[in-house]
């Protein structure tokens, strides 16, 4: 099954953003008219639905930030009417404020039919057997693949996310071909089964993974496809745009992003110019079809560059062609965002402990660690470990309740880490080789 | 104070190489003697516990370093140092319902002290003075021991 819907997946690129400026109009209008929030920050800038002509008019439409997301929680980007909405999906904000995303029928729709296509452009089809080692529930990328692999009409093992040697077994029991979770994940995967003695590669009939949700690079992808024995596609995505939704195709060079779903815009995030075809730069995302949440020009802070040369899978819609960073300090731990600001917000209500800190980020076989280090408040020294103890727990279960990522919490003397917001950067410490 | 307490300098210490070089150095540099000394461990730091000849001397030391710094009311017990030694005190504690949280000892020539961070150290002396008089000690600074 080379296309999953071959009519949209086989446009020119000028038919593709065609659709996509009849798109964008239609959306503009709609959140003009039904979006209090959109409303008022289209009056603000002044631009009215009906101004959107051209498809780089989109230009002129307000850009959505992640603090817009936080100061209208709970529900105040929600667009009626609110009975359509059917499920809700939780990510991480940047402080202790979370992001709730709200989908409608055909937000669940539109959302497995992107990452079916995806699937379907990496060569699976009915056939299929894809194991989901992506954690369910809240976070958006379990049941996003979920309902993808079911949407091709491929057979979905929910296997969820951990008890790895159970994972493996699955793979030798059921004719698995393929595995979505974290690339470090999957080289987790590959080596308890090496452990198991299992070879992935003679034992199963993996052939597959669709692997996301951290940032990771080519001698990884080289690492994973060498160790388990498969291709590794790249997969893209973002609660706040429903989940993943875009994977490499076949040709495994640059992620193709659907143009009717969405549209990407490179922009220079020192200037807001944006940037040539190729070019790399800050990455804004508007979805064009999404009803109950939909962002316009939302800043999601990855940095990467977009090309619409023709791809060899004959497919013209543009691609992602490579995740250079980011443009903010989110970091992804164990495939979870990872805010420095939500450490900090916490630590406000820990009076035993400062407001400095230092995060360490480190790779220990192929599971990420933090180390989190926080000054202990110079009168809240004691003699008493069980009481220091105690604070040191008590800012572990915050953070772990938080972050929802285990940490380790290490305290140390006042004044002694550096200080203040002007040296950022040695805030984290990041000594993961990706 | 009485003649069975001591002052015990307690420091955070971080871990990291070279964080006990820096308590060691500025009482060093300060004249302080360390008459005893032991590190209680914990969940990536530790606590360092002194007992030195001038306290007041040690705190302002170590807090000129920048180091967090506590002092602790320790009951201070000499032992007979010979076999039954520790015996001997330790049935007292028991006898007398004293709670007893940490404990270490070091020697003096010829002496062997036990200190105890014990639970209530205001209730724990005076009936330790009036249950067995013939382990008090001298303590009320270390020129005694």
């Amino acid at each position: 099954m080379p296309f999953f819907n071959h009519a949209i997946e086989t446009l020119r690129r000028s038919e593709i953003e065609e659709m996509q400026l009849k798109l964008l109009r239609a959306q503009a209008r709609r959140m003009y008219e039904r979006s209090p929030f959109y409303h008022a920050r289209m009056r603000e800038v002044e631009v009215m639905p009906d101004d959107i002509t051209r498809l780089d008019d989109v230009r002129r439409l307000p850009t959505t930030k992640k603090t817009d997301l936080r100061d209208n929680y709970p529900d105040k980007l929600f667009v009626p009417p609110l009975e359509k909405i059917v499920r809700y999906h939780v990510s991480s904000g940047t402080t202790g404020q979370p992001t709730v995303v709200a989908y409608t029928r055909n937000d669940i729709e539109m959302w497995s039919e992107s990452l079916a296509r995806a699937f379907a452009s990496t060569g699976m089809g009915e056939s299929d057997v894809i194991q989901v080692a992506n954690g369910y529930g809240l976070f958006s990328g379990g049941m996003g693949m979920h309902y993808a692999g079911e949407k091709l009409g491929a057979t979905v093992l929910p296997a969820g996310t951990g008890n790895t040697r159970r994972q493996v077994q699955f793979m030798m029991d059921l004719p698995v071909t393929c595995i979505a979770c974290t690339p470090s994940y999957m080289l987790q995967i590959a080596e308890v089964a090496q452990s198991m003695g299992v070879s992935l590669q003679d034992d199963t009939r993996l052939e597959r993974g669709i692997l996301g949700a951290e940032p990771w690079s080519d001698s990884m992808k080289a690492k994973i496809e060498d160790e388990a024995g498969i291709k590794a596609y790249n997969c893209y995505g973002a609660s706040e745009l429903s989940g993943p939704l875009f994977t490499e195709c076949e040709a495994q060079d640059g992620i193709h992003v659907w143009g009717d779903m969405a549209l990407v815009e490179i922009i220079d995030p020192d200037t807001g110019e944006a940037c040539a075809d190729g070019e790399k730069g800050e990455m804004i995302v508007t979805m064009l079809q999404k009803e109950a949440m939909p962002l316009l020009r939302y800043r999601i802070g990855d940095m990467s560059s977009l090309s619409w040369d023709p791809c060899e899978c004959g497919r013209e819609h543009p691609r992602l062609m490579r995740l250079t960073g980011r443009v903010d300090d989110m970091m992804v731990i164990r495939g979870i965002n990872v805010f420095p600001s939500q450490v900090e917000h916490l630590l406000y209500e820990v009076p035993e402990v400062g407001k400095n800190f230092q995060i360490v980020v480190d790779r220990v076989g192929n599971l990420d660690t933090m180390l989190i280090k926080v000054e202990l408040e110079p009168e809240a020294f004691t003699d008493d470990i069980l009481k220091l103890r105690h604070i040191n727990r008590q800012v572990a279960d915050g953070l772990k309740a938080v972050l929802n990522i285990k940490v380790e919490v290490q305290l140390v003397g006042p004044g002694t880490l550096p200080k203040g917001e002007s040296e950022k950067a040695s805030r984290v410490i990041d000594k993961r080789v990706m | 104070m009485s003649l069975h307490e001591l002052r015990q300098i307690s420091v955070l210490l971080e871990n990291k190489a070279g964080r006990l070089a820096v308590i060691a150095g500025a009482l060093q540099e300060n004249g302080v003697n360390i008459l005893a000394f032991t590190i209680a461990e914990a969940e990536g730091f530790g606590v360092v516990r002194i007992i030195v000849d001038d306290p007041a001397k040690a705190r302002r030391s170590l807090e000129a370093q920048g180091l967090a710094v506590t002092e602790n009311r320790m009951m201070a017990l000499r032992m007979l140092d010979e076999p039954g030694g520790l015996y001997g005190i330790s049935r007292i504690l028991g006898e007398q319902d004293i709670n007893m949280e940490y404990a270490y000892a070091f020697n003096r020539p010829g002496k062997a002290i036990l200190i105890l961070k014990v639970t209530d150290i205001n209730t724990a002396l005076p009936r330790i003075e009036a249950s067995y008089p013939e382990f008090l000690e001298e303590c009320s600074g270390y020129q005694h021991c």
